[in-house]
Order: structure tokens, then sequence, then C-alpha cells
């Protein structure tokens, strides 16, 4: 009995040890990323949408044009840092026939513009919203995030942050190659 | 003077991050918005709820809440609607799922726990205790004393 009883606490404590080691583990050498969080939209049609262009411009972006074919989404704006680190890399995928459409969040036309304008464009359409409701609708709280669509119009995957060559080899290329075989 | 100005600390009420312009004019909606907008993070901060937080994120959400209140939709309607595109993660007070049963579940178990190991100790503890405590008898009772006067002196 009485050794039990001092046996007992060590257990626990050895157990809940093991328990915190394991999730540990997972955030760090398992590469479990705890920052972002799951979206809600996965594996659902896109939200109901039409966008202006940005001013200037001359093709806004709407739901049924995401329907036509696989292609990326990609939600950004001039003022948000990390969107400009991600540019390149958008620039290189446009350039390899991927097709991305933009939707530019809370923007001053003048300023999406010019960022346009000095970086590249690798967009196909972009959608102006001007108020962030439409990125409301797609579950967006950070800034860039970028959607693999489907060529039926449903949201396959969604990355929060800026994407970078390992992303899009590591999760972006096995995807759309998957997707497309089918 | 210093009374004073103790006494108007009481007048300080905590900043919010609610803003003039987004509250509605009738109370009741108004009332509503705010109990909705307590319960649901803002996954910007991801520790405040969107009535806490200065967020844009948060602000958009909260005009919104009031929006859908105002083309009179029910509170459940309206936390649904934020739900449908953030996920359960949204809400505050996580509901009682499969996937969140662990959450639900742990305290309790370890509350049941500790009570048995509890009562396993107080009664291991009963069973070597001597039945009844023997009152001193009168000698004991001298010599008690005469320890403490030693001790005292």
């Amino acid at each position: 009995m009485f050794q039990r009883v001092t046996f007992l606490p060590l257990a626990i404590v050895f157990a809940v040890s093991v328990l915190f080691a394991i999730y540990l583990w997972q955030i760090g050498p398992g590469g479990k990323d705890i920052s972002t969080l799951p979206s809600a939209m996965i594996d659902k049609p896109v939200p109901e949408f039409d966008l202006a262009p940005i001013e200037g411009r001359k093709l806004g972006l709407k739901s049924g044009d995401l329907k036509s074919g696989l292609s990326l989404v990609n939600v950004w704006a001039s003022w948000c840092p990390p969107c400009r680190v991600e540019h390149p890399f958008l620039m290189a995928l446009a350039e390899k026939g991927v097709t991305i459409y933009g939707i530019n969040y809370r923007d001053k036309p003048a300023d999406a513009l010019r960022f346009l304008r000095n970086l590249g464009d690798p967009y196909k359409r972009i959608g102006a919203d001007t108020t962030g409701r439409v990125s409301i609708d797609w579950g967006i709280y950070g800034y860039p995030e970028t959607f693999l669509v489907d060529q039926t119009g449903r949201i396959r995957y969604r990355h929060v942050g800026p994407i970078s060559s390992e992303v899009i080899e590591t999760v972006f290329n096995p995807l759309m190659d998957k997707i497309s075989k089918k | 003077m210093k009374t004073v100005i103790f006494l108007l600390f009481f007048l300080a009420t905590p900043a919010m991050a609610i803003q003039p312009d987004e509250i509605l004019e009738d109370k009741v909606l108004e009332e509503r918005a705010r109990v909705i907008s307590k319960e649901l993070r803002c996954l910007v901060c991801q520790n405040q709820s969107i009535d806490d937080s200065d967020a844009p994120l948060a602000r958009d959400l909260r005009v919104l809440v009031r929006e859908r209140l105002q083309a009179g939709e029910s509170d459940e309607k309206v936390i649904k609607f934020v739900v449908d595109r953030y996920g359960d993660f949204v809400l505050l007070r996580p509901p009682v799922k499969a996937s969140t049963l662990t959450l639900w579940v742990s305290p309790i178990a370890v509350l049941i726990v500790g009570v048995i190991l509890l009562l396993a100790r107080f009664r291991k503890q009963a069973k070597n205790m001597p039945v009844k405590v023997q009152p001193l008898s009168s000698e004991e009772t001298k010599k008690l004393e005469a320890v403490l006067k030693k001790d005292t002196r």
C-alpha cells in the first residue's frame, strides 16, 4: 500500500512529461506549424462574390472566374510586408504557367498599382476588396493567404503567410500534380 | 486633495476597442451584439475577443455582426455565419464534439482521480490512528507541568 501511494504521483508526472515531450517534438523537429489555423473552407466551394477591378485596371474577379481550371487565389495588399517577400515566388509561378488570381485587401488603388508596376504583375485577374467583406467570406485572418482552387471551384488548400520556394515545392506542386492528374 | 484624486480613479472606465461609430442606436440590438462579440475570438490576436481587440479584422467582424443583427437574424445564425467561415476556433468557448472531448473530459477525469487518491489516503490514515485518545491521568498532568516549569526557567 505504502509503495503504491508513492509510486502513483511519480507515474503521473512521468506520463505528463512524456506527453509534453511529444508535443514539443511535434512543433520542433516534427515540423508541425501551430501558428496557422486550419481553414474551415477546405473542400468547400469558393464563396459567392463579385469584385470590381482595382481602379485603373480592367479585369475584376468573381466566383465564376475560378471554375475554369486549377488556380491559386492570393490575398495581398501593398501595405503588407510579407506580401512583398512572397511576390517574386508568385512571379516565378506565373512564368511557369500557373494561373494566379488576386484579391487586393483594403488597399488604395494608387498604392496597389504602384506595387504591381514596381514588382511585376503575376495576376490574371484582381478583385479589389476595399471593405474587407469578401475576405471575411473566405475566412481570411492574416495576410498574405494563398488558396488552391480546383477546376470545379472548390477550395483544396490554404496557406497562411508568405509562400516560399520550400512551400511551393513541398506543398503546392505535389498537390497541383495530384489534382490535375485526376 | 489626495482623496479627490483617489476618488477620481473610480471614474475611469477601461479603454474599449469598440468605436463610437460602430455602436448601434437600438440599445437592445447593441446589447446583443456586445454579447455575441464577447463570444467570438479575434483571429489576429487569438486570446482576445473581437469585442476587446483593436485589430482591423476584429472591427470588420464587429460591424458585420451588427449588420446581420439589424437585418433581423437570430444570435445563433449570426454566430453560425462566422463559424462557417472561420471554424470552431473562432468560438472562445469550444463546443463539445468528438475532437474536443479530451479538452472537456480531462479536467473532470483529473478531479475524479484526485478525489480517489485522497480518499484512499484518508482511509489509510484512519486505519492507523488509535481509536480513542486517552486523557492524561493526574500523575501525568503533574509530570507535564513539572517539565513545562523546568523549561520556562
